[in-house]
């Protein structure tokens, strides 16, 4: 695998207008640190005093609105930092860090897809689990199809979405489906979990099966029903720091709030189990 | 330079290089442009040669003949050339009344067909779920007065795939009616045809070079869709799952296949474009 130059992040470009300002006024971009004279040979206890700069995180697409809150609470905490954040299908972001992305955290939502990761070695510490998750149907407001149970989601008559089995989601729903003996045809295997939610948000399909946290997400827009199969498949979150990152500091600070109790605070609140 | 009678740009000519050069330029190129153009050729050409190169040719055979390639590629097949038939039965109209028929706001009309042929793919998708979907301005009608429901469909995917296409067919046929000499269509109704047996008898054979050019792109275009498939149809394989679909999802567990599905649709880009060299380089 020929590793590209390493480029200016791409995602950094989206967020331009507010880091520019940020970077301007703090007089020193991460790229400076990059070349660093300072933090290259610090010691951890050093980069751990000296948390700014950037850092970007990969996210599973269900932790987006319980990540984007604890960013937001992070720069808040250390003026100077800026979190970006990348969320997507835990196995696309597995393969982009594995072919190079510039990323500093990884958090998915198995311990299948960090595995890509750990097998590549491009993780720097060893994963840990934060949270858990539990899957959920979600229906269209009011459960017109009165949706009790995974077995009704059978009916030849509903339009069912489920996630790839590529995806955690996916591999979780499988496992379910497996578990209770049920052969369930969707009308399509969405790509990442947020995918299949919107398509009963868009009121496209009737009932897809997501996360609990999602149901949640979505408010009043989808309407959950929970499965007692779904104890079966429970996912566990693992969330790592990456060989890749050139912000070690700030990167690991960022996962020790995620793990400390005011993030489980954040991630509870958003229906995520503790582990 | 070349030299060409003004108004006789043909479609096909900006896709092959034009007719025959008739000055080349005389000694050595310069350095300063012989460099950036180097580059400008490997930066296209070598990530197709990369993609050769890490190619799992031992493994090939296995990986092509397993169902779901063979399946996603006639499904890809089938939805570009049924996409192509419906902008050819639409398409073609549409290029003649811009070309031939002066009404008014003809310009904003040219826009909007165009508009779809620079819009993001995937915001085309969710512009057709609002249309098409279910839940979608039409698309409501359509379920509740036919029981039709078009999204996760073959249909969707043709439906998407047609409307990224369809606007390379009525630019390229567009163009290529510009160009044609209307004075033989008047030579035809001083004769009595009418206005549609003179499309028919006279228009119709002397564009169709122009015509098959813009099909050609117009399929090649909707083969390689991707964007406005997933979000509008979804992704079930053997109803939805075209090539690229298959591609980007096969890229995430099994790297190995997705090269190998890549080099499928690559040879059938490269099969198109010889075609259309072969075909249209002489024609001028």
């Amino acid at each position: 695998m020929t590793r590209s130059v390493r480029t200016r992040r791409p995602v950094r470009v989206a967020a331009l207008g507010a880091a520019a300002l940020l970077a301007l006024s703090a007089c020193s971009s991460s790229d400076d640190s990059d070349s660093a004279t300072s933090g290259s040979s610090a010691s951890a206890s050093a980069a751990a005093a000296k948390i700014s700069g950037d850092i970007t995180v990969f996210a599973a697409a269900s932790l987006k609105e319980s990540f984007t809150t604890l960013g937001q609470e992070f720069e808040k905490a250390h003026p100077g930092t800026k979190v970006t954040f990348s969320f997507g299908g835990s196995d696309s972001l597995a393969a982009s860090i594995t072919g190079g992305a510039p990323a500093d955290v990884f958090a998915s939502a198995s311990p299948k897809t960090m595995k890509v990761v750990t097998d590549a070695q491009d993780n720097a510490d060893a994963p840990a689990t934060f949270v858990r998750n539990q899957l959920e149907i979600a229906t269209l407001p009011g459960n017109p199809d009165k949706v009790a149970s995974l077995k009704d989601l059978t009916n030849k008559d509903l339009k069912v979405v489920l996630c790839d089995r590529t995806v955690p989601c996916g591999a979780a729903a499988e496992k379910a489906l497996t578990a209770s003996r049920l052969k369930l045809t969707p009308v399509s295997y969405e790509e990442d979990v947020k995918s299949a939610l919107n398509k009963v948000v868009l009121k496209e399909a009737d009932a897809a099966v997501v996360y609990r946290t999602d149901v949640k997400a979505a408010g009043d827009k989808v309407e959950g029903v929970e499965f007692p199969e779904s104890a079966d498949a429970v996912n566990d979150y693992p969330i790592a720091l990456l060989k890749e990152s050139r912000n070690t500091g700030t990167a690991r600070a960022f996962i020790a709030l995620v793990r400390s109790a005011e993030g489980q605070k954040v991630l509870t609140a958003a229906g995520f189990l503790q582990p | 330079m070349t030299f060409r009678s003004p108004g006789r740009a043909d479609a096909a000519d900006t896709l092959t290089g034009g007719p025959r050069r008739r000055r080349a330029l005389r000694g050595g190129a310069p350095l300063p442009l012989l460099v950036p153009a180097l580059i400008g050729l490997a930066f296209l050409t070598l990530p197709l040669v990369a993609l050769l190169i890490r190619a799992p040719w031992r493994s090939m055979p296995d990986l092509l003949t397993s169902s779901e390639v063979w399946q996603a590629l006639r499904l890809s097949l089938v939805c570009a050339t049924a996409a192509t038939a419906v902008s050819l039965v639409i398409g073609v109209p549409l290029a003649w009344l811009l070309a031939r028929v002066d009404f008014p706001g003809r310009g904003v009309v040219r826009a909007l067909v165009t508009l779809p042929l620079v819009l993001p793919p995937v915001v085309g998708g969710v512009a057709l779920l609002m249309a098409l979907g279910r839940n979608g301005v039409v698309g409501k009608w359509l379920d509740t007065w036919f029981g039709i429901t078009l999204p996760f469909t073959t249909t969707g995917v043709v439906i998407a795939e047609a409307f990224v296409a369809m606007p390379f067919l009525v630019i390229s046929v567009e163009g290529t009616l510009r160009a044609a000499d209307p004075r033989f269509e008047e030579a035809a109704a001083t004769l009595g045809a009418s206005r549609f047996t003179a499309f028919r008898r006279v228009t119709l054979p002397l564009i169709a070079p122009g015509i098959a050019a813009g099909a050609v792109l117009a399929w090649a275009r909707a083969l390689g869709e991707f964007g406005a498939t997933i979000t509008f149809a979804g992704n079930f394989p053997g109803r939805t799952q075209t090539m690229p679909l298959a591609v980007y999802l096969a890229l995430q567990n099994d790297p190995e296949s997705a090269i190998a599905l890549s080099l499928v649709l690559l040879a059938v880009s490269v099969a198109v474009l010889a075609g259309l060299r072969d075909r249209w380089m002489t024609a001028s």
